[in-house]
């Protein structure tokens, strides 16, 4: 694991909302708190969560498109974020090599432009030496690499469906050539049958284009299926990161043990006779979150101490990091 | 077809060759064009489809809730004897509530935010029961949010629904359902836009209710999962038709349509032990406005043959236990088998 080359490191992240209450007073909403990881060169790293749980606000602070509140994000050796720095650095140069693609494909793409223009925009910023017919052709091999072809590019968003609108989003992401893509919900979407072929396209691609994934999705079969390793996020914090197979197989947070068994399979006696850990109640609001671990108010193994004191953040096996009391009591 | 339509015991519904159409601007939209189907008593049929497939559509015509420009144009819906669609306004609000009640996805887009909860209950009981004091209103609409699991019924009655979260929304939902005991549920996408750690949760409570009340569920979903986990029956939608329909454990197991076939093979598993490349349906969704002739799923399909393009499939048993599919191959296999045998 330590030959892979670390493309982008996040340490002790945190992203907080402002929200008024009362006249006066000021409060935060704590969305992602205290974030650490890394994603190697070539892999996919998946983050599950449910919703509210900040996962998309931190694929968001990653690409600065949310100003992250602390912490330090490291992209290729180069802090583009230092919570410690009064100045960061201008982001344009790195806008070329980190791209996103979004969750609603029809509310991503301005209704007002054609396929072209859209997939063409971020050439005209990025790439402004492709003129003319070399801009065109640029635009249609786009278009081809993601499974459209160039008659599309004089239409409008409209004109397509829900698949091939996430396409034509692919498509502008792939135009500056990133080098690490953000994929926010890229399939929740879409259609059962179309998800699969947006998969297969994304594996596809990352092949040819040794691409890196940030992979966001409250789907845990999808990001167990794209994914080379797993991150779980509850209420703002990461509980459980690991390799997915071990995740999925051997998951030792309880939160990440009653998620996976509460994901129905589309296998009728299998999943009937699943043993299933149900949570009571609700996820707490992100404004107060509770004190100590932030699960201990659903937790079925809480004890006083969770509702104290936060877990650390540790490894227990060889790139299985967990932050929960109960294995640091060697349990 | 509609020489069976005596009601036969434990048959609760029947819906026959039924077809709904929209008169859109842009032409006649085919929503639902003949399906047919027979749900029993206490059982729990899912209807599963793409979106545009026409499964809510269909639900809607059985409730009399389509809306403009949705026009029922064919078939019949059989409730206990009854032809549904040949009820007038007040016949329809009788059935409606007392005998069919129905939840839909986003809770909080069907509950009324300016009354509390309490009083969206009682009024849901009081509508369709003129004979209800306030007082026994009352008392059961506290019964029914403890049933669904509410703690506190009492003092959740007087909150707004924007106090509930959003399982609880849905939970409260339910217990307006139910409030008259209907003997048929229709539930439209009811965990769709809940998290899966609460999906879990409604689906226990549903089974749970199910048991304790015996009524019969319509689900309708589009997550096979949540299908094989509470259904009974399953029937697959596609493009405003029935392509399959069977047992659960016949449609899972022994799937006989291409396209059955087709999702069960697309969809990426939890439970997967290493990585196997996903085989997807190619294509796009149909355009209902210019829908293909012969099989809907004709052009999409691996195995098409010339038939299929021309003239649209018979539904044919292809197993025990109702189990039937609408796919040309069927016929070729049996024409084989024939000719063999």
């Amino acid at each position: 694991m330590d030959e892979k080359k670390t493309l982008l490191k996040v340490e002790h992240l945190r992203k907080y909302f402002p929200v008024k209450s009362g006249m006066f007073k000021k409060d935060y909403i704590q969305a992602v708190e205290d974030v650490s990881f890394r994603i190697y060169q070539g892999e996919t790293l998946g983050i599950v969560g449910e919703s509210g749980c900040g996962k998309s606000t931190l694929g968001r602070a990653i690409l600065r498109l949310h100003e992250p509140t602390s912490g330090r994000v490291v992209f290729d050796g180069v802090a583009i974020y230092d919570g410690e720095q009064k100045k960061q650095v201008p982001m344009l140069p790195y806008r070329k090599r980190m791209q996103i693609i979004f969750q609603d494909p029809s509310a991503s793409l301005d209704p007002r432009m054609t396929v072209g223009e859209i997939v063409g925009e971020a050439l005209t910023v990025h790439r402004p030496d492709l003129k003319g017919q070399a801009y065109r052709d640029r635009i249609n091999e786009l278009l081809e690499t993601v499974g459209l072809n160039s008659e599309h590019a004089n239409r409008f968003p409209h004109e397509f469906s829900g698949g091939q609108q996430q396409r034509i989003g692919i498509a502008r992401a792939l135009a500056v050539e990133p080098d690490f893509i953000v994929c926010d919900e890229p399939i929740s979407a879409l259609d059962v049958s179309i998800q699969s072929q947006v998969v297969n396209m994304l594996e596809d691609l990352q092949r040819d284009k040794g691409l890196t994934y940030l992979f966001i999705a409250h789907d845990i079969s999808v990001v167990r299926h794209i994914s080379n390793r797993i991150g779980v996020m509850y209420l703002g914090q990461m509980v459980e990161l690991s390799e997915s197979y071990e995740l999925c197989s051997q998951p030792l947070h309880p939160y990440t043990q009653s998620l996976l068994s509460a994901v129905p399979l589309p296998d009728p006696e299998k999943t009937r006779a699943q043993q299933r850990v149900i949570l009571e109640g609700d996820v707490p609001s992100p404004l107060h979150p509770p004190t100590g671990c932030r699960f201990h108010t659903r937790c079925p193994a809480a004890t006083e101490k969770c509702s104290q004191c936060a877990p650390t953040w540790k490894e227990y096996r060889p790139g299985h990091f967990v932050a929960c009391h109960r294995l640091e009591e060697g349990d | 077809m509609d020489n069976n339509t005596n009601p036969s015991a434990g048959k609760l519904l029947e819906v026959r060759d039924l077809r709904v159409s929209f008169y859109t601007p842009a032409g006649e939209v085919k929503a639902v064009d003949g399906i047919s189907y027979d749900l029993d008593e206490h059982e729990i049929m899912g209807i599963v489809g793409e979106s545009g497939s026409g499964k809510s559509v269909e639900a809607y015509s059985i409730i009399g809730l389509l809306q403009n420009p949705g026009k029922v144009i064919g078939g019949s819906i059989r409730f206990a004897g009854e032809n549904v669609l040949d009820y007038d306004e007040e016949q329809m609000r009788q059935f409606r509530g007392n005998k069919v009640s129905m939840i839909f996805q986003n809770p909080m887009t069907c509950l009324n935010p300016v009354y509390t909860i309490g009083n969206q209950l009682m009024e849901a009981l009081t509508c369709h029961n003129k004979s209800v004091t306030r007082k026994e209103a009352w008392a059961r609409a506290v019964e029914m949010l403890e049933l669904v699991g509410i703690n506190n019924a009492e003092k959740r009655m007087d909150q707004y629904p924007h106090e509930f979260s959003g399982g609880m929304r849905q939970r409260a939902m339910i217990a307006m359902a139910l409030i008259c005991s209907p003997k048929l549920l229709i539930a439209d996408e009811p965990t769709t836009a809940l998290d899966v750690t609460i999906q879990a949760q409604i689906l226990e409570l549903m089974k749970d209710i199910q048991k304790k009340t015996g009524m019969a569920i319509i689900f309708i979903t589009h997550n096979l999962g949540v299908v094989a986990e509470i259904c009974d029956h399953v029937s697959v939608m596609y493009a405003g038709h029935i392509v399959e329909q069977g047992k659960v454990n016949d449609i899972f197991y022994r799937p006989a349509h291409p396209y059955t076939r087709g999702l069960l093979r697309s969809m990426p598993r939890v439970d997967e032990l290493e990585h196997e490349r996903l085989i997807p349906i190619e294509g796009t969704p149909v355009d209902l406005l210019d829908p293909p002739a012969g099989c809907p799923f004709g052009p999409r399909c691996e195995s098409c043959m010339k038939i299929c393009l021309n003239s649209a499939p018979p539904m044919l048993e292809v197993g025990e236990d109702r189990h039937l599919s609408a796919c040309w191959l069927h016929v070729k296999e049996m024409k084989e088998a024939n000719r063999h045998g």
